[in-house]
C-alpha cells in the first residue's frame, strides 16, 4: 500500500488507473487487460450486461477482485438515467453510479443540462456519483456543489483517441476542485495519461485505448506506468519553462580526480 | 436451470436394449453435424434434443466470413475458419446429395464498406491486417463500390471486396442436416438432458428430464450457449460458455425489386457493425446486435431501431421492403472467442461448443474433429489449439 492513495467518497484505492470494458475483443483478452492495467475499480455498462450471468464480464471483475463501477452509457435523459442507476444499484449491490448523459449519438458529448439535473437527483438519493463532463470548469464546479463524489471531465470525444485539448481548462477545474477529478475519454495512449496526472488529475479512466490497441494488455501495461510516472511528476513539481539554456553541469570548477596529478 | 437439450423417446421410454455408441446433447447445427459425421463412419449415434434443428442457427445469418470477421489476437482462430470455409463446397455437395434437400449455400462474395472518414480508417486498419495475413481482399474506391452494388447510399467512401466470404442458409442447413441424420440411422429423442451419468470416472451417458437414462459408450456436449450449465460435469471439465444476445430482421426483396444486392454487403457504422445478406430467395437477413444479457432473447425496440438506422444509411432502398421476422437468439461464446473441439480431461466426453460467431462457418471442420476425436484416432492437426482442456488446466484464475 503507497501513502499516495486515490480517495473517493472515504474509499482508497492505490490504483489511479479506472477501466473500461467496452469494446473488449474477447473476455479473456479483457481479463489479462485488468492485470496489466492494475486497475481496482472498473466501470461496466449496465444496458449492456446482465449482472447475474455467470462468465460475464461482472463474473471476471468479481474474481479478480476488481470494483465494479456501474455506468449509464447509453442514456439521453436525465430520466433514463436515473432509472439506470437505480436499476443498477438494485443489481448490483452499490450505490456508486458513473453518470453518464450523453446530448447525441455522433458525438456523444454529455448534455450538461440533463447531466446536472441527474446528478442532483442521484446525489439526494444516497447515491456516490462520479459524472462524465464536458471539460468546462464552471459545470465542473457546480457538480460538485450538488454532492458529486469525483468530477470526470472529457479530454476528446468518447473513442477517439485525441488526448486531451484543452489543458488549461483542466488545469482550472483541477485546481479549485475539492473532489478528485479524472480524466474520462480521449486518451489514445500513454503519453495522454501521464499529461492528464501532470496536470493534476487524480486518475485516469480510459477503455478504447486499451481495448481497440492492436496489443491491448501491452497498452494496458502501458496506461498503468503512464499513470504512476504522470502521478510522480506532479507531486515532484515540473521545473519552470525557460527559453534559453541552462547548463546542468556546473561551469566553473573543474574536477581533479586524482589528488596528487592536477588536471593541467 | 440445469436442463439442457436432451431427448424424450415417448411416451414410455423403453431401457435402451443396448448402449448407444454415441450420445450427443444438443441437436443445434453443431449437434447436427457431429452426429451426422459419427454415423457416416459408422457409428450408432443418438441425438438428445426436444426440438432439433432448433438453437442460434435459426437466427444466424449464415455469412463464412473468415476474412471480414477478422480481428486482431485471432490468427489461430482465422486458419480453423479458413479451413472450414474450404471445406464448405464439397460439405455441402455431400449434404444435398445425402438429404436431397438444397442447403442455399450462395458464392457470392462479400463487400465490406466504410460511410465516413473514421470508418474508412478503421477499415483500412482491417484490410493492412488481412494482408499481413496473406488473404484476398481488395480496397475499392466508393465510386467502386457502388458500380458493384448500387443500392449503396451515395456517401460510401470506400470498401473491401473479399470474394472468398460465401454464405449459407442455417434454416435450410440444419433442416437437411436433420434428414440426412435420419438417413444416416440417427435416432433422435426429443427431451432434455437432466444431467451427465458418470459411472467410474467415465462419461456414461444422460439422465434424462423424464427420469429415464440413456446409456452411452462416448457423449458429446454440444449444448451451444446451454453447454456450461449441465449437472454432473465435474466443474473443471464443464465448459466456460455463456451466452452473447444477437438480434437479426428478415425482411423481403419483392421479386420485381431484384436484383437488389448481389453480394453481402457489411460495415461499421460509426462504430457499430451491421451486414446485409441478400438469399437467392428474396430474402435479406439484417444484423446483428451483440449483447451481455444472459439467457434473454427479447427483441427490443432499441435493437431493431439500430439495426434499421445502420441498415438504411448503409442501403436507404430498405425502407422499401417488408419486414418479415424479427428474432433474436444466442451465440454461445467462450473466453477467447474461439470453439471447444474434442475430448475432454473425463475419458468420454467430448466437448463441440462456444463457437461465437462462427457456428455455421466452423460447422463443416467440426463435424469431421468431431468424428475423427470418436473414432478414438488422433486428434486433427487442426483442431489442435482448440481443446477444451486450454480451459481447464488453467481454471479461469490464472491469465494466459
Amino acid at each position: 500500500m503507497s501513502d499516495d492513495r486515490l480517495v473517493i467518497a472515504d474509499t482508497a484505492f492505490d490504483s489511479r488507473l479506472i477501466m473500461g470494458t467496452g469494446g473488449a475483443p474477447s473476455l479473456r483478452l479483457l481479463e489479462r487487460s485488468l492485470i496489466a492495467s492494475g486497475t481496482e475499480l472498473t466501470t461496466v455498462a449496465m444496458r449492456r450486461v446482465d449482472p447475474t450471468v455467470q462468465g460475464s464480464v461482472i463474473s471476471v471483475l468479481t474474481r479478480l477482485g476488481i470494483r465494479v463501477l456501474p455506468n449509464t452509457a447509453g442514456c439521453f435523459t436525465a430520466g433514463e438515467a436515473v432509472l439506470t442507476a437505480r436499476l443498477a444499484r438494485e443489481a448490483l449491490g452499490t450505490d456508486w453510479v458513473k453518470l453518464e448523459v450523453v446530448a447525441d449519438e455522433r458525438t456523444l458529448l454529455p448534455d450538461p443540462i440533463e447531466l446536472l439535473d441527474a446528478a442532483e437527483t442521484l446525489v439526494d438519493d444516497g447515491f456516490t456519483v462520479l459524472p462524465y463532463t464536458n471539460d468546462d470548469p464552471v459545470l465542473a464546479q457546480k457538480l460538485e456543489d450538488v454532492g458529486c463524489a469525483a468530477i470526470m471531465p472529457l479530454g476528446s470525444p468518447i473513442g477517439s483517441g485525441l488526448g486531451i485539448r484543452n489543458p488549461h481548462n483542466f488545469s482550472l477545474i483541477t485546481e479549485r476542485a475539492g473532489v478528485p477529478v479524472i480524466l474520462d475519454a480521449g486518451a489514445g495512449t500513454a503519453s495522454d495519461a501521464a499529461f492528464a496526472m501532470e496536470l493534476g488529475c487524480a486518475a485516469v479512466m480510459l477503455a478504447s485505448a486499451v481495448t481497440r490497441a492492436q496489443e491491448p494488455v501491452l497498452m494496458a501495461e502501458a496506461m498503468r506506468h503512464a499513470v504512476e510516472a504522470g502521478r510522480l511528476a506532479h507531486r515532484a513539481g515540473r521545473i519552470p519553462r525557460r527559453h534559453f539554456a541552462e547548463a546542468s553541469s556546473p561551469v566553473t570548477g573543474l574536477a581533479a580526480l586524482d589528488p596528487e596529478r592536477p588536471a593541467f | 436451470m440445469s436442463r439442457i437439450p436432451g431427448s424424450r423417446t415417448g411416451p414410455e421410454e423403453g431401457r435402451p436394449p443396448r448402449p448407444t455408441d454415441v450420445l450427443v446433447i444438443g441437436g443445434g447445427i453443431i449437434g447436427l453435424v457431429t452426429a451426422w459425421r459419427a454415423a457416416r463412419s459408422g457409428m450408432d449415434v443418438t441425438v438428445l434434443d426436444p426440438r432439433p434443428g432448433g438453437g442460434a442457427a435459426r437466427v444466424a445469418a449464415g455469412m463464412l466470413a473468415a476474412v471480414t470477421e477478422l480481428h486482431y489476437g485471432e490468427e489461430t482462430l482465422l486458419a480453423l475458419n479458413l479451413e472450414s470455409a474450404r471445406r464448405y463446397p464439397a460439405f455441402v455437395a455431400e449434404l444435398e446429395e445425402a438429404s436431397g434437400q438444397e442447403v442455399g449455400y450462395r458464392a457470392c462474395g462479400t463487400l465490406s464498406v466504410a460511410l465516413d472518414a473514421d470508418d474508412r480508417a478503421h477499415l483500412r486498419e482491417l484490410h493492412a491486417l488481412q494482408l499481413r495475413s496473406g488473404l484476398e481482399s481488395q480496397w475499392l474506391s466508393g465510386r467502386e463500390c457502388r458500380r458493384l452494388e448500387p443500392m449503396l447510399a451515395p456517401g460510401v467512401r470506400g470498401g473491401l471486396r473479399v470474394d472468398g466470404d460465401h454464405q449459407v442458409d442455417p434454416r435450410r442447413l440444419t433442416a437437411a442436416l436433420v434428414t440426412a441424420c435420419e438417413r444416416a440411422g440417427v435416432v433422435f429423442r426429443r427431451a432434455w438432458a437432466e444431467r451427465l451419468s458418470v459411472v467410474g470416472g467415465r462419461a456414461a451417458g444422460a439422465v434424462l428430464d423424464d427420469g429415464s437414462e440413456l446409456a452411452a459408450g462416448q457423449v458429446v456436449l454440444a449444448g451451444g450457449s446451454l453447454s456450461g450449465r449441465l449437472a454432473g460435469v465435474p466443474p473443471e471439465v464443464l465448459p466456460p460458455v455463456r451466452p452473447v444476445k444477437g438480434q437479426v430482421l428478415r425482411l423481403t426483396v419483392p421479386v420485381a425489386f431484384g436484383p437488389f444486392l448481389s453480394r453481402t454487403v457489411r460495415a461499421v457504422v460509426r462504430g457499430s457493425h451491421v451486414y446485409l445478406v441478400p438469399r437467392t430467395n428474396g430474402e435479406l437477413v439484417v444484423g446483428a446486435t451483440s449483447e451481455e444479457l444472459g439467457w434473454d432473447t427479447t427483441v427490443t425496440a432499441g435493437g431493431v431501431y439500430e439495426l434499421l438506422r445502420d441498415a438504411h444509411e448503409l442501403v436507404p432502398g430498405i425502407t422499401e421492403l417488408p419486414l418479415t421476422e424479427t428474432r433474436a437468439g444466442l451465440r454461445p461464446c467462450s473466453p477467447d472467442n474461439a470453439p471447444l473441439l474434442g475430448p475432454t480431461e473425463l475419458p468420454g466426453l467430448h466437448l463441440a461448443t462456444g463457437h461465437h460467431r462462427n457456428g455455421v462457418l466452423l460447422a463443416p471442420v467440426t463435424g469431421d474433429v468431431l468424428a475423427a476425436a470418436l473414432a478414438g484416432g488422433a486428434l486433427p492437426a487442426e483442431a489442435g489449439p482448440f481443446t477444451p482442456r486450454r480451459f481447464s488446466s488453467l481454471s479461469q484464475e490464472q491469465p494466459v
